[in-house]
């Protein structure tokens, strides 16, 4: 038996003649954090959203916790969850009527403390009574982050979960991160344009490319792989060959 | 089915409705200038009371049913768009929330809305007219569940187009509904169609309910088999568009559309 808590394996998504993802394989261990890296369009959000439920793969399959995605949806997403700089969270909602509803979702219990907590680890009490119409971006993206850590996930996406916060809030963000995985065993699929945090964040990262993986292992493996100085260099080189 | 996660979506759209004028408007304002408008009507009309017997009953009693269906189709409708309007189906479909647990919640605040409604329309109907609502007796019970039923099913079938078509079909939302209105035989007897529309309305559970209270009012005989026709057609529609709107979410999820509905 795999000790994998996600198992991705000849995952495809066609649109037509389009394909968005081809043959990806990949599994994340518990509490390990895997880095998705790939220019725009190489297929990433197409695979959050399928092992999000979202999107129905071409063929392929997903599983989580040693369960078919598409058998054990409910089981699975009970255990998962989301954030991303491009979701947001109901503006005519206050911030804490946001997170008590996405607490009820889930049927969470201890509800109140739980969502204390978060207010308290992402530094969101000046403003838990605040309209989420009225938050800044970065606040969004804490708000968006607290309800996806608020669940008590064990395996979280994250789609570039620090674009629009000030270094500060992000370095704040990342330790949270990182805290979450020590004491949890949270495992993150984690994307991101920010080559220093990937390197920072990543166990291991995988390059997607044209939806196909073409580069897999820790950053220092890849970066030695294309003979580059950085992750950085690697983006480049690999996203000006499409 | 998991009730909290019901639960949840239906305290979601509560917590709108809490601090929101427009909304409420919604519940308030457009039901009772409905029936202010139509009450002058069926106070002009009642002059003519010789020739057209308990106009007033009819009309009112008709007005005040109709409404039930279309905020019974609205309660649906609307709580998908809200949905929509806060880019929010990603949030809850990447949850364990389920399309029947979705459908449930948009039907529990049908209800509420439906309640809400009613109680304005008939309490106004009687401060301003001396109408009383319950003059259909205990038959009216059955003649709303069926138009919520309707309602429901006007209210799914319209979210499932919304829902494959994206935000461009949002004036769906709106107007569907009245497609059904002049099938719906609301105000005048089904034998007032033309004999191929005839048929089409006989197809429509509404037209029956309308027909049954008509029935009821004049004779006073039990309207079972208006009921029971409608009863009838309306659980094989609601099934049918239940399935439906799967199989809509279905296509969606398989065309990954599902998550750009709102853009």
């Amino acid at each position: 038996m795999s000790s994998a808590v996600v198992e991705v394996r000849n995952l495809a998504k066609r649109f037509g003649g389009f394909t968005a993802v081809d043959d990806v394989s990949f599994d994340i261990g518990r509490g390990e954090i895997l880095g998705l890296l790939g220019p725009n369009g190489a297929g990433k959000t197409t695979t959050f959203q399928m092992m999000l439920g979202l999107v129905t793969p071409t063929s392929g399959t997903i599983r989580m916790f040693g369960l078919d995605l598409q058998q054990h949806r409910e089981a699975i997403l009970q255990q998962v969850n989301f954030s991303s700089t491009y979701i947001s969270l109901p503006y005519s909602l206050t911030v804490e009527e946001n997170l008590s509803v996405i607490a009820r979702l889930y049927g969470m219990s201890d509800m109140a403390g739980r969502i204390d907590d978060m207010v308290k680890k992402l530094e969101m009490g000046e403003w838990r009574h605040k309209l989420t119409r009225k938050l800044s971006s970065g606040q969004m993206t804490r708000l968006t982050l607290a309800k996806a850590l608020l669940t008590n996930p064990k395996v979280l996406l994250l789609d570039e979960p620090t674009a629009s916060l000030d270094p500060d809030i992000a370095h704040k963000i990342r330790a949270i991160l990182l805290e979450e995985r020590q004491t949890t065993g949270l495992s993150i699929l984690y994307t991101s344009h920010n080559m220093r945090e990937m390197e920072e964040m990543s166990d291991r990262i995988i390059f997607l490319q044209r939806g196909k993986i073409v580069a897999e292992g820790t950053a220092k493996e890849i970066v030695a792989r294309f003979g580059q100085a950085d992750l950085e260099e690697v983006f480049l080189k690999l996203a000006r060959e499409q | 089915m998991a009730y909290h996660r019901i639960a949840a979506l239906v305290i979601r759209h509560l917590y709108l409705y809490r601090r929101s004028l427009p909304r409420l408007m919604e519940i308030i304002y457009w039901p009772f200038l409905d029936l202010v408008v139509w009450g002058f009507i069926t106070v002009y009309l009642a002059t003519f009371q010789g020739e057209m017997p308990a106009v007033v009953t009819f009309l009112l009693g008709a007005l005040i049913l109709w409404d039930v269906l279309f905020r019974s189709q609205q309660g649906i409708t609307i709580s998908f768009l809200e949905e929509i309007w806060a880019r929010n189906l990603m949030n809850l479909f990447a949850s364990p929330l389920t399309p029947s647990e979705f459908l449930a919640a948009t039907m529990v605040m049908s209800l509420f809305k439906v309640i809400a409604v009613s109680m304005v329309m008939s309490v106004c109907a009687w401060l301003f007219y001396g109408y009383s609502v319950f003059i259909i007796g205990l038959w009216l019970i059955p003649f709303i569940m069926n138009l919520v039923l309707t309602g429901w099913i006007i209210g799914v079938f319209t979210t499932s187009l919304i829902m494959r078509f994206g935000q461009e079909a949002e004036v769906l939302a709106w107007s569907m509904v009245f497609l059904f209105q002049p099938i719906s035989c609301v105000f005048y007897p089904m034998e007032v169609l033309p004999s191929w529309l005839r048929a089409v309305a006989w197809i429509n559970p509404a037209a029956h309910v309308f027909e049954g209270m008509r029935g009821l009012l004049a004779t006073h005989a039990p309207p079972l088999t208006s009921l029971s026709l409608a009863s009838g057609l309306n659980l094989v529609y609601l099934g049918a568009v239940i399935f439906w709107f799967h199989h809509t979410f279905n296509v969606c999820k398989d065309r990954g559309s599902l998550v750009r509905v709102g853009e």
